[in-house]
């Protein structure tokens, strides 16, 4: 049983250390793969403009929803005005990121990871080696930066549909006055609030787009391993998100 | 051809989207604005004997009118107060050196400001001066304390053999 838990948990670390050398051998590729930017303007389309309906429809009733309870929680203590405030600094600093990554993880992500799986598990991958292209600065570098690219703007995307959407429930259905709305957001949010946002984005784009590509990379060549690839991706991807959430938000509130 | 150029288009128009957002976050969200230059202004100072609940960026006005912000807080040990540095818009540069400054609530749970009250002085406030009629921040607390000792006092005064049972 603990030689069991030992073992999953030495694997675990394996595999932590292997995602941050295929970090690097990405990196280093970086500057070559900008020789061809028509590949990764491909995958901003895929990962950022294709994920565009799921993350405004789910920022405007996210941010309803804030409007809602918001509202209920700040009138107990008659400060319903402070709402532009809650809603605002909730998106921008916490909600914005973590709901987009994970919907970035599980729109964008997995068909990062299942595409990559499947070009595995058909040889694509092998084919390309053979004819001396190496598939990690044709195939893998394009989708990471496209990944990494498209996700802070997702999530800023997401903020302000939030926002315009706690507005609307705040303003128009439970008569906070608009003024106070936007100038109370306006005089608390500070800049700071936003870098934080900004910060935490471009980390689970970068994340994100990691483990989905390591993921595909590194699949069984099988449909079952492709499978198994893409239920991987969204459940570390979500593990990492929440726990990077953490470490930046204990950074930045120090 | 044509579905590459349609792609790019809609690459660029994603693109456009995010940073459009990403402006509106950083403009529309906080207090910046589009003022990326600072106006210019004066720095004036003033001790109080007690501050409150008083931050930095807080809101320095005259008679309801935002002439400057809080931009530093201080303490001087020589005579235990606390040093508040305001930076005054260079518009407002004709505010007499007797005047005083007072620190106000907004709201019952708003944040505190310092309000400017003109003096009569034919002099006006330069840069580096000093406020020095100050009234301090007016604490809650302190006030229900005070209240609930005098209200204890003058109930006990008033019946010396009534109060609560024992």
């Amino acid at each position: 049983m603990i030689g069991d838990f030992l073992d999953s948990l030495s694997e675990s670390v394996e595999r932590l250390g292997d995602t941050i050398r295929f970090l690097v051998r990405i990196l280093v590729q970086v500057p070559s793969a900008m020789l061809r930017p028509q590949l990764i303007f491909d995958q901003i389309y895929n990962a950022g403009a294709l994920s565009l309906v799921i993350i405004m429809l789910s920022g405007l009733f996210v941010g309803m929803v804030l409007g809602l309870q918001g509202y209920d929680l700040l009138q107990r203590f008659g400060s319903e005005d402070a709402l532009g405030t809650a809603a605002a600094i909730g998106l921008v600093r916490e909600l914005g990121p973590v709901v987009t990554a994970l919907l970035f993880a599980g729109r964008a992500g997995t068909a990062l990871a299942s595409e990559i799986g499947l070009m595995r598990a058909t040889d694509q991958l092998s084919a390309m080696e053979m004819m001396a292209v190496d598939p990690v600065r044709r195939v893998v570098v394009p989708r990471f930066l496209g990944g990494v690219i498209a996700m802070p703007l997702l999530a800023a995307i997401f903020s302000m549909i939030g926002i315009y959407g706690a507005q609307l429930i705040g303003v128009q259905v439970m008569h906070v006055d608009a003024g106070s709305f936007w100038s109370q957001m306006q005089a608390s949010v500070e800049l700071r609030d936003v870098n934080e946002g900004i910060v935490k984005s471009v980390v689970f784009g970068i994340a994100c787009s990691l483990i989905a590509v390591y993921q595909g990379y590194y699949s069984e060549p099988t449909a079952e391993g492709v499978g198994t690839a893409t239920t991987r991706t969204v459940v570390t991807s979500a593990v990492m998100v929440l726990f990077l959430d953490y470490l930046i938000t204990a950074f930045f509130l120090k | 051809m044509r579905k590459s150029r349609a792609l790019n288009l809609g690459t660029g128009l994603f693109v456009l989207l995010g940073f459009a957002a990403l402006f509106f976050l950083t403009t529309q969200t906080t207090s910046h604005g589009l003022s990326f230059r600072s106006e210019p202004y004066y720095v004036v100072t003033a001790k109080f004997r007690d501050i409150g609940d008083l931050k930095v960026g807080a809101p320095v006005s005259m008679a309801g009118v935002q002439v400057g912000r809080v931009a530093a807080i201080g303490f001087d040990s020589q005579d235990f107060k606390a040093v508040v540095t305001m930076r005054i818009d260079d518009r407002f540069n004709q505010i007499p050196t007797d005047s005083s400054a007072n620190i106000y609530t907004q709201g019952l749970l708003g944040g505190q400001y310092i309000g400017l009250s003109p003096g009569g002085a034919e002099t006006y406030l330069k840069n580096h001066s000093e406020i020095t009629f100050t009234n301090s921040a007016l604490v809650l607390e302190k006030l229900i304390g005070q209240f609930l000792a005098n209200f204890n006092k003058g109930s006990n005064s008033s019946s010396p053999s009534g109060g609560q049972p024992q």
